[in-house]
């Protein structure tokens, strides 16, 4: 190993979400074991990565932690920016610079962003849902916040793996959809399996006086979709990728609406 | 609205006909959007070219039992409310730029 690599390896850390790996550098050891603890599972030790991300520390005082995320296209880069951090990403060059101050959720919002642009453009998106693994097929159960997802996912029995409690992760691999695991956690504060699965169903949540599995028409079942989907950026393009693939998941599968009580017999719908 | 009244589908929408409905979503605007029956008739013969009164005429009242005073006062409350969102463009001349795809056939 040259003393370049041997540098490398030292400061370089590869977060593989998604089956996409993605590596972080940085020159701070603290920060990189931070980083290891907080993605746990989720640390690959492959060479073979999809983009290179420069990270750069900045002192505490540098946050304004009340901006709004705000993300765009410009001059064949994607810049994100908040409070707490400034990111650019080139996709054609395959790398990109962060800079945000050392902690761990500047970067966990930067991997969001990021992946929900490059799933954007390959038919998968991240949505507001619980997900897991019952089986051999991944369900996911999508409502935004007091919906149920954390309901749904501690009420989950012990034959099902959970993928996340919070932030689910559907890839759209050779016409089929798959949902992986993810470190993006809710109220659960468990990091879900870094494994993969393909589709069941999805589940819009609906808490109710009983447990019920009912159909929905394919608008209703764009809409619920849509309206789970993480967008940041507005970008019309990307919009319009997004839609679409949103319609194309609920061409192939299956989209019901889950009423249900908080105990854990739900799950026996759910096979 | 008097006079001509023309009429285009934003490109900075995506739509698709899921069973009865046309959904919409637009770039500038977070929500989601459906059209029933005529609503999508509508949608899919704004062209830019085709006058909305030759629309009424000759798509909306040949297809659907109403007048063509009621379906034209229902379609100018439409057309402003999707102009509104910035999903339909309006004009009193013919709007010449290209115009989003009616659909996306899946």
């Amino acid at each position: 190993m040259t003393p370049l690599a041997a540098g490398i390896g030292r400061s370089a850390l590869v977060i593989e979400i998604g089956g996409i790996p993605i590596r972080l550098h940085t020159d701070d050891p603290a920060f990189r074991k931070l980083l290891e603890q907080r993605y746990a599972g989720f640390v690959s030790t492959t060479s073979e990565v999809r983009f290179d991300f420069q990270i750069e520390l900045m002192p505490p005082q540098t946050i304004s932690p009340d901006e709004d995320v705000r993300v765009h296209w410009d001059s064949g880069r994607w810049s994100m920016e908040r409070g707490d951090f400034r990111a650019e990403w080139d996709p054609a060059a395959a790398s990109g610079r962060i800079r945000q101050t050392a902690n761990p959720y500047s970067i966990d919002s930067v991997l969001r962003i990021l992946h929900t642009l490059l799933l954007a453009t390959e038919g998968g998106f991240l949505v507001h849902a619980a997900s897991a693994v019952r089986n051999g097929r991944a369900f996911l159960f999508a409502g935004l916040s007091g919906a149920g997802k954390t309901t749904i996912a501690r009420l989950a029995p012990a034959d099902a793996t959970l993928l996340t409690d919070e932030i689910s992760y559907v890839r759209r691999l050779n016409d089929d959809y798959y949902a992986f695991g993810t470190p993006f956690t809710g109220e659960l504060a468990r990091l879900g399996e870094n494994i993969r699965a393909p589709l069941g169903a999805l589940y819009l949540l609906v808490q109710g006086r009983e447990n019920k599995i009912e159909p929905i028409s394919p608008a209703d079942a764009a809409r619920g979709l849509l309206a789970n989907i993480l967008f940041f950026a507005r970008d019309p393009k990307l919009v319009q990728s997004v839609f679409h693939a949103a319609c194309a998941f609920t061409d192939r599968v299956p989209v019901r609406q889950l009423t249900f009580l908080p105990d854990a017999r739900v799950w026996e719908m759910i096979a | 609205m008097s006079g001509k009244c023309y009429i285009a589908r934003s490109s900075q929408t995506a739509a698709r006909l899921l069973g009865e409905e046309m959904v919409i979503i637009s770039a500038g605007d977070p929500r989601v959007f459906s059209l029933n029956e005529v609503a999508t008739v509508i949608w899919e013969a704004a062209d830019g070219r085709t006058p909305l009164d030759e629309i009424i005429a000759d798509r909306v009242c040949a297809e659907f039992e109403v007048t063509p005073q009621v379906a034209l006062k229902d379609a100018e409350e439409l057309v402003q409310e999707l102009s509104s969102h910035g999903i339909l463009l309006v004009s009193d001349q013919p709007i010449v730029r290209p115009a989003s795809p009616p659909r996306e056939t899946p």
